[in-house]
């Protein structure tokens, strides 16, 4: 082990790089995810008919893969058909689709929590549907989501990592970099990158507790 | 269209693979949910830096991606005389992290079973260890048993990340397939179905053993 050789400037910049680009990775995977997670929880809550069956076996299928799978399937198989992604676009495509499937599942039941009464008072009160849900049954619905929607971040902060496989320069692919030079900073330089992973996580977690007690 | 050859005729590498999954998610489940208990156990025991072991623990590894901790176990051990190879170390990585998430699940368990049957059963003169055992323990597991599914279902599916340490799981064999068919994309639809064939079931069994408790509340 060699603590002092590990940690220079350099390793600590490269290290601190990584993490710049996991954190990147995950905030525009959290944000797309959410937008098309929306849209899909809706549409099922809504119940459109066939569109919001064919929404549920897709979400099912995603949410029952290995996320790993889907990284590999989204590199390496859709150039097969023609579709080519950067490393950074494949990264941030796979997680997506995986976070988008969890999400739109935390929608749909945060949704699905809140009293059919209310939707029947907010249409007799002359309210139209669309008007309804917009202005009675999301804002309360958004409340109960945000907490495991946080918890959902943790989870893509930590699963940004598999990118390794691909390639991607995040934290994990960097911590990994600087071991091939020296195996005696393996263990400092894993050590620095679990404590980065951590404080963000721990943090978030923290946060996440905290407004559930608030919603509860 | 999917080229179904490619299934039939690497069935054995494909099999191979989903048995190892299997093999790999079911020792993952004992051991962490032996070792979840146990460290549910240290976060509510009456003695406080036992309380904070169960904290720490599981305060850091649910926190730290997995990855992290095969990659530890995998490369970073060796260097101080530990040596792992690729299955051991997945899943005792597996197990370290799931342990945390089940350590959670437990004690949320054992917290909804009510203060007053503990009471009741040290005043009638049973140790701690013994109410934990006879009288806690049993009735919170009705609770804990749909989330341990939910465990079990992401432990088959974070089983992949053995591919990583060229492990022999599912993934990995596909990976193997592919590089020896030049094919990927139908190889991994393929290997895709062998995992739902797994998930698809036991989802479909959590929620429904999660609808007969909120029903039977």
């Amino acid at each position: 082990m060699d603590f002092t050789g590990a940690y220079t400037p350099d390793h600590l910049k490269f290290l601190f790089d990584g993490f710049l680009i996991t954190l990147k990775i995950a905030v525009i995977s959290i944000i797309a995810s959410f937008v098309i997670a929306a849209i899909v929880g809706v549409i099922r809550y809504t119940k459109i008919p066939v569109v919001s069956q064919v929404f549920a076996v897709i979400v099912e299928v995603i949410r029952n893969l290995p996320l790993l799978l889907i990284i590999f399937f989204t590199f390496f198989a859709l150039p097969e058909i023609g579709i080519e992604m950067s490393i950074e676009m494949a990264a941030i495509v796979a997680l997506t689709i995986f976070e988008a499937a969890m999400i739109s599942e935390i929608i749909r039941s945060g949704l699905n929590s809140i009293d059919k009464g209310q939707i029947e008072a907010g249409r007799s009160s002359g309210l139209t549907y669309v008007q309804t849900l917009w202005h009675i049954v999301l804002p309360q619905a958004l409340r109960r989501m945000v907490p495991p929607i946080v918890s959902q971040f943790i989870s893509l902060l930590k699963d940004t990592s598999l990118a390794v496989v691909i390639a991607l320069p995040e934290l994990m692919h960097n911590a990994q970099v600087i071991n091939a030079q020296n195996v005696n900073f393996i263990i400092p330089i894993f050590i620095l990158a679990a404590l980065m992973y951590w404080v963000v996580n721990y943090v978030l977690s923290i946060v996440a507790r905290r407004l559930e007690l608030k919603t509860s | 269209m999917l080229d179904f050859s490619i299934l039939t005729e690497n069935w054995d590498m494909y099999i191979e693979g989903f048995i190892n999954t299997i093999y790999i998610s079911v020792i993952g489940l004992i051991g962490s949910f032996v070792f979840g208990t146990i460290l549910a156990v240290f976060r509510i025991a009456p003695f406080k830096p036992l309380n904070w072991i169960g904290t720490i623990y599981v305060e850091f590894f649910r926190n730290i991606p997995l990855l992290i901790i095969a990659f530890f176990l995998f490369t970073a051990l060796p260097t101080i005389g530990i040596q792992l190879d690729g299955f051991k170390a997945g899943t005792l990585a597996l197990i370290i992290y799931t342990s945390a998430f089940i350590a959670e699940a437990v004690r949320a368990g054992i917290l909804s079973v009510p203060k007053g049957q503990t009471e009741a059963a040290r005043s009638s003169g049973l140790t701690y260890i013994q109410t934990m055992n006879l009288v806690v323990l049993p009735q919170a597991i009705k609770i804990v048993i749909p989330p341990l599914g939910n465990q079990f279902i992401n432990l088959v599916k974070n089983s992949s990340i053995l591919t990583i340490l060229a492990a022999g799981d599912l993934m990995y064999q596909a990976d193997l397939i592919s590089t020896r068919t030049f094919v990927t994309f139908d190889v991994y639809i393929f290997v895709a179905l062998f995992y739902l064939v797994l998930t698809i079931p036991l989802s479909t069994g959590v929620n429904y053993l999660e609808k007969r408790l909120a029903k039977s509340n």
